[in-house]
């Protein structure tokens, strides 16, 4: 199956995990506040959380997942995570994440993967990046203030995509 | 020191038009992933040439070898085979340096890191 063509990022965003102010100001802040979130919306249970934390963590201490243009996408393939859920954080201040071009992040994708589903995480990657490259999208995200913003801009992209 | 190293050599052509292509063949059971762009852009990032990489297991699009956003669409699982081809003074030195970095599974002699 290629999941990358099938994908809606309105259906991989769990939505009412959104957060669209966050006010944690340091890289793991931000990871545990989405993580979290995602916890406190039921997108994943509550149990595993601390773990995923530590992972996403650890992991972005391996290589940093700020891929440059105030962009960064943490991701972590835990074996607690049944089915590929994902959300996005806003931060209006910048968060420091050693993005590769060195420059603050301003959309954080955080992105939970079953343990053994590599083909299906790479889909939902290029998904991302997909929309994520698109500068206008950048833009009018980083300006979105709200859940409902943030969630109308995914919602009209996910139209106009059409390979 | 790192075999994996691009931009010091001088094997392209005066005017700067060398053009190299190689086909490689992705090894590791994560496929392409984050980590290996990173690795990846890193070392195109290092060479003159331009890079650019097209998954021909996916007949996808031809992307920019430098930039982590587009290598990510390329979407490549363990066995998917990328054509990476670099334009430029070190186009011959960018190649195989960039394929053998893939051939390598992406590991360099950094401190060893698990994969995924």
């Amino acid at each position: 199956m290629d999941v990358g063509v099938l994908m809606k990022l309105s259906e991989l965003i769990h939505k009412p995990s959104i957060v669209p102010e966050l006010e944690a100001t340091d890289r793991n802040g931000v990871i545990r506040c989405l993580v979290q979130s995602l916890a406190d919306h039921g997108a994943i249970d509550a149990e595993p959380v601390d773990a995923i934390v530590r992972a996403a963590i650890t992991r972005e201490r391996q290589g940093s997942t700020g891929f440059g243009k105030g962009v960064a996408v943490p991701h972590v393939k835990h074996s607690s995570i049944t089915k590929m859920t994902a959300t996005i954080g806003r931060s209006s201040h910048g968060v420091d994440f050693a993005a590769l071009d060195r420059a603050p992040v301003y959309i954080i994708v955080m992105l939970l993967s079953p343990a053994e589903a590599p083909e299906e995480h790479l889909a939902a990657m290029e998904r991302i990046f997909r929309y994520l490259q698109r500068e206008k999208f950048r833009r009018f995200l980083r300006q979105a203030d709200s859940q409902e913003a943030i969630i109308d801009l995914i919602d009209e992209v996910d139209e106009l995509q059409d390979d | 020191m790192s075999l994996l190293t691009c931009g010091d050599g001088q094997t392209g052509s005066a005017d700067g038009t060398s053009r190299a292509s190689r086909d490689v063949t992705i090894p590791n059971k994560e496929g392409l992933h984050a980590r290996p762009v990173m690795t990846f852009v890193d070392l195109a990032q290092k060479c003159q040439a331009s890079v650019s990489v097209v998954n021909l297991s996916k007949r996808g699009e031809e992307v920019d070898g430098k930039s982590a956003m587009q290598m990510m669409l390329l979407e490549a699982t363990q066995g998917s085979v990328l054509r990476i081809t670099a334009r430029g003074v070190d186009a011959a030195e960018a190649v195989a340096a960039l394929a053998a970095l893939v051939e390598a599974g992406f590991k360099t002699d950094s401190p060893q890191q698990p994969d995924g």
